[in-house]
C-alpha cells in the first residue's frame, strides 16, 4: 500500500483529499488546525531532508524558522514592505543567515555537529529576546498583515488560507520529492550511510551537505514566514527548543529518511494532540515515553515499518527459491 | 580591585557548578557514546526534590542534598535501562532523539507534579562574611568548597578504586574492558547513577541563589555541552577546566561587556573556538 501511496496515484488521492478538506472539515476551527499542521509539515520536510536524508541532526530548525518568520514581520510591520516581496526576502535572509553557519557546523561530525547547532538555536532565541530595538523583544512582534491578495485570489477567510498553506505544501511536497529521488538525493543518502564512503566514490562532501543544509533552512525559513502571516504574531518562543522537538517528533513518527512520512506525521501528530486537548501542557508526559518508545520499536517510523513488514512478507513469500536476492534490509526511503 | 576579586569569586561559583554539571555529561558520554540531552532534567528533578525534601519533610538542607542525590542516580538508573540500554546497537540518530523523550517526559512531568511557577529555595547559609572589605556570600563560598571538593573525590574514585577503574577502563576500550571480565551494563548503569548523583548536587548548591522551575536546566545543560566540546568529549579534567572557563568567561563578559547577553558569551565562544579548532581545544585528532 505504500509503495503505491508514494505513487503518483497516492499522492494524487492525498491531493484530492487535501483539495476537498474544506468542503468536510465543519467548522474553521479544523480548517485552523490542518493549516498550522501544513505549516509544520513544510519546515519537518526541510529538517527531513537534512536529518532523515543527510544525516545531520540539525537542533537549530526552529531557529531558522524564526529567523523567517521575523524578517517578514520586521519587513512588513516596521518597514512597510509588500507582503510578497517580504515574503521572499524571509527565504533570502534565512539562506544568508543560514550559509555561514551550515559552513561553521558542518565540519564538525555527527554529535558534535547536533551539540553545535543546539547552540546555535540558543543563541538564535536570546538575540530575537534580547534585541529589542529590531525584534521587540520578549513582548514580539504584533499586528503582522496577512497575505496580499494574489490577482483575484485573496487570502482572508480560514477556508482561503487553508488554501494557500496547501498550495505551498504541495509545491514543497513536489520540490522535495524532486530533489529527493534525484541523482542529487542519492548523494545525501550516500552521504548519511557513511561520509567517508561518499567521498572515497568521489562526492564533493561539503558542497553536498551544504546544499542540502540550505534547502532545508529554506523550508525552515518560509515555513517561518508562512507561520508569521498566519498566526500575525511571531515572539522568541517560535525559535525555542520545543518546537525543533515537535518537528524531529513529526519526522520520527512518519519515518526518517522519506518524503511521505513526514507528512503524514506532521498532520498526525497534532491531531491526537487536539484529541488529548484536556492534557494541555502536560502532552509530553506521554509524549515523551511514545517518542522513546518509537526509536526503540519502530526506529523507522510508521512508513518506514511498513515498508520493512512489505520487504520481509515478500522475502517469506520466495526464500524457498531464491534466499539470496532478499531485498529486506533496504533502507527506508531508498 | 575589589570589584575584579567578586567576579572572580562569582567565576569560581559558576565554573563549580558548570563543571559539576558537565563532568556527569562526560562520564555518560565516554562510557556510552551517548550525549544525554535528558542531563539538563536530572538537574532540575534534583533541585525540585531538595526543595520539595526541605519544605514538606522539613528536612535539613544536608539531608536534602543525599535525599535528591538517591533519588536523581535512582532515576538515572532507570532511565540507563529503559531508554538507553535498548538502544546500545543504535545509530547515532536514536539514542539523541531517545534523550530529547526522556528530556520532555521528565519536565513536563516536573510541571503537572509540581507546577510551572518560579520556586525559591530557602539555605542555611544566608549570610554574608566580611572580609577585608570583601562581601562573600556564604552560600557562594559554600558552592565553591562543596563542588571542589566533590571532584577531588570523584577523581579519587575514579583513579584509586577498582570500581573507578572500570568505569575509565570502559570509557578507554569498551571491548578490552569486556575481555578482562568488566561487565559493561554494570559499569553503564553505576556512570548514569553518578552523573545524576552530581547533576543533583549542582542543583541543590545553585538553586539557592537561583530559581527552581521545570525548564531550569535547559540553558545549564547547553552550556555543559559547550563545556565537554570545550575539553573533549569524555575527559573528565577537560570538564573541569571548561567548566572554570566558561564561568571565568561569562562572569567577567556580563561585567565588562553586559549582562543582557551575558547568556550568549558561552555559545559566542564555542562557535569561535570550534571556527578555529574544528576538533575542539583539548582533543588531539579529530573524532
Amino acid at each position: 500500500m505504500l509503495k503505491w501511496i508514494e505513487g503518483r496515484s497516492g499522492w494524487a488521492l492525498l491531493a484530492a483529499l487535501g483539495a476537498l478538506f474544506p468542503l468536510f472539515a465543519g467548522n474553521d476551527y479544523r480548517l485552523t488546525v490542518m493549516s498550522t499542521a501544513y505549516i509544520f509539515a513544510i519546515a519537518t520536510l526541510g529538517l527531513n531532508l537534512i536529518t532523515g536524508y543527510t544525516g545531520q541532526f540539525n537542533m537549530a530548525h526552529a531557529g531558522f524558522m524564526a529567523i523567517g518568520a521575523y524578517t517578514l514581520g520586521i519587513l512588513t510591520v516596521d518597514y512597510h514592505v509588500p507582503f510578497w516581496i517580504a515574503f521572499v526576502a524571509a527565504g533570502a535572509v534565512t539562506a544568508a543567515i543560514g550559509l555561514p553557519l551550515g559552513w561553521l557546523s558542518l565540519r564538525l561530525k555527527g554529535h558534535y555537529f547536533s551539540i553545535f547547532t543546539m547552540c546555535v538555536g540558543v543563541i538564535l532565541f536570546l538575540v530575537l529576546e534580547k534585541w529589542e530595538s529590531l525584534t521587540h523583544g520578549a513582548v514580539g512582534l504584533m499586528g503582522i498583515p496577512g497575505p496580499s491578495p494574489i490577482g483575484p485570489l485573496k487570502f482572508e477567510t480560514p477556508a482561503q488560507m487553508y488554501y494557500l498553506m496547501f498550495a505551498f505544501l504541495v509545491l514543497g511536497a513536489w520540490v522535495m520529492k524532486r530533489i529527493t529521488h534525484s541523482l542529487l538525493g542519492r548523494t545525501f543518502i550516500a552521504i548519511r550511510n557513511g561520509d567517508d564512503l561518499a567521498e572515497a566514490l568521489g562526492i564533493p562532501l561539503m558542497r553536498t551537505k551544504l546544499l542540502a543544509f540550505i534547502v532545508s533552512v529554506l523550508y525552515a525559513g518560509w515555513a517561518g514566514a508562512l507561520y508569521a502571516a498566519f498566526v500575525r504574531f511571531v515572539g522568541p518562543d517560535v525559535a525555542g527548543a520545543q518546537n525543533t522537538f515537535d518537528m524531529t517528533m513529526y519526522m520520527l513518527v512518519g519515518g526518517l529518511g522519506t518524503v511521505f512520512g513526514p507528512l503524514l506525521g506532521s498532520i498526525a501528530v497534532p491531531w491526537l494532540t487536539q484529541m488529548m486537548q484536556f492534557l494541555q501542557e502536560y502532552r509530553f508526559v506521554i509524549f515523551g515515553p511514545l517518542l522513546i518508545a518509537l526509536v526503540i520499536f519502530f526506529p523507522h517510523g510508521i512508513a518506514g515499518s511498513w515498508m520493512a513488514w512489505r520487504a520481509r512478507r515478500a522475502a517469506a513469500a520466495v526464500r524457498p527459491v531464491a534466499p539470496a536476492t532478499l531485498p529486506a534490509t533496504e533502507a527506508p526511503g531508498a | 580591585m575589589d570589584v575584579v576579586l567578586q567576579q572572580f569569586l562569582n567565576a569560581l561559583t559558576l565554573g563549580g557548578i558548570y563543571s559539576l554539571v558537565a563532568l556527569g555529561l562526560t562520564l555518560v558520554y565516554g562510557i556510552l557514546q551517548v550525549p544525554n540531552f535528558a542531563h539538563g532534567a536530572f538537574y532540575m528533578v534534583g533541585a525540585f526534590i531538595a526543595i520539595k525534601l526541605m519544605g514538606g519533610w522539613g528536612a535539613n538542607y544536608w539531608v536534602a542534598m543525599v535525599g535528591a542525590a538517591i533519588v536523581v542516580a535512582v532515576v538515572a538508573a532507570i532511565s540507563e535501562r529503559l531508554v538507553f540500554h535498548p538502544l546500545r546497537k543504535a545509530s547515532g540518530l536514536h539514542p539523541m532523539i531517545a534523550a530529547i523523550g526522556l528530556l520532555l517526559f521528565l519536565e513536563s512531568g516536573a510541571q503537572a507534579l509540581w507546577g510551572a511557577e518560579f520556586q525559591r529555595m530557602a539555605t542555611p547559609y544566608s549570610g554574608i562574611l566580611e572580609f577585608g572589605g570583601l562581601a562573600l556570600p556564604a552560600q557562594r563560598l559554600l558552592i565553591i568548597v562543596a563542588a571542589f571538593t566533590l571532584m577531588l573525590a570523584l577523581h579519587l574514585f575514579l583513579t584509586r578504586t577498582v570500581t573507578g577503574s572500570t568505569i575509565i577502563a570502559m570509557a578507554q576500550n569498551r571491548e578490552g574492558a569486556a575481555l578482562v571480565g568488566i561487565d559493561p551494563d554494570r559499569v553503564a548503569i553505576m556512570t548514569f547513577a553518578i552523573s545524576g548523583m552530581l547533576a543533583a548536587v549542582a542543583a541543590t548548591l545553585y538553586a539557592p541563589i537561583n530559581l527552581v522551575y521545570p525548564a531550569m536546566g535547559n540553558l545549564v545543560i547547553t552550556k555543559a555541552f559547550v563545556i565537554i566540546i570545550l575539553g573533549g568529549m569524555g575527559s573528565v579534567p577537560g570538564a573541569i577546566l571548561g567548566g572554570l572557563i566558561i564561568g571565568f568567561a561569562e562572569s567577567f563578559g556580563a561585567f565588562y561587556i553586559s549582562t543582557d547577553y551575558k547568556d550568549i558569551i558561552a555559545f559566542a565562544l564555542l562557535v569561535v573556538i570550534l571556527s578555529l579548532r574544528p576538533q575542539g581545544l583539548f582533543v588531539q585528532g579529530a573524532r
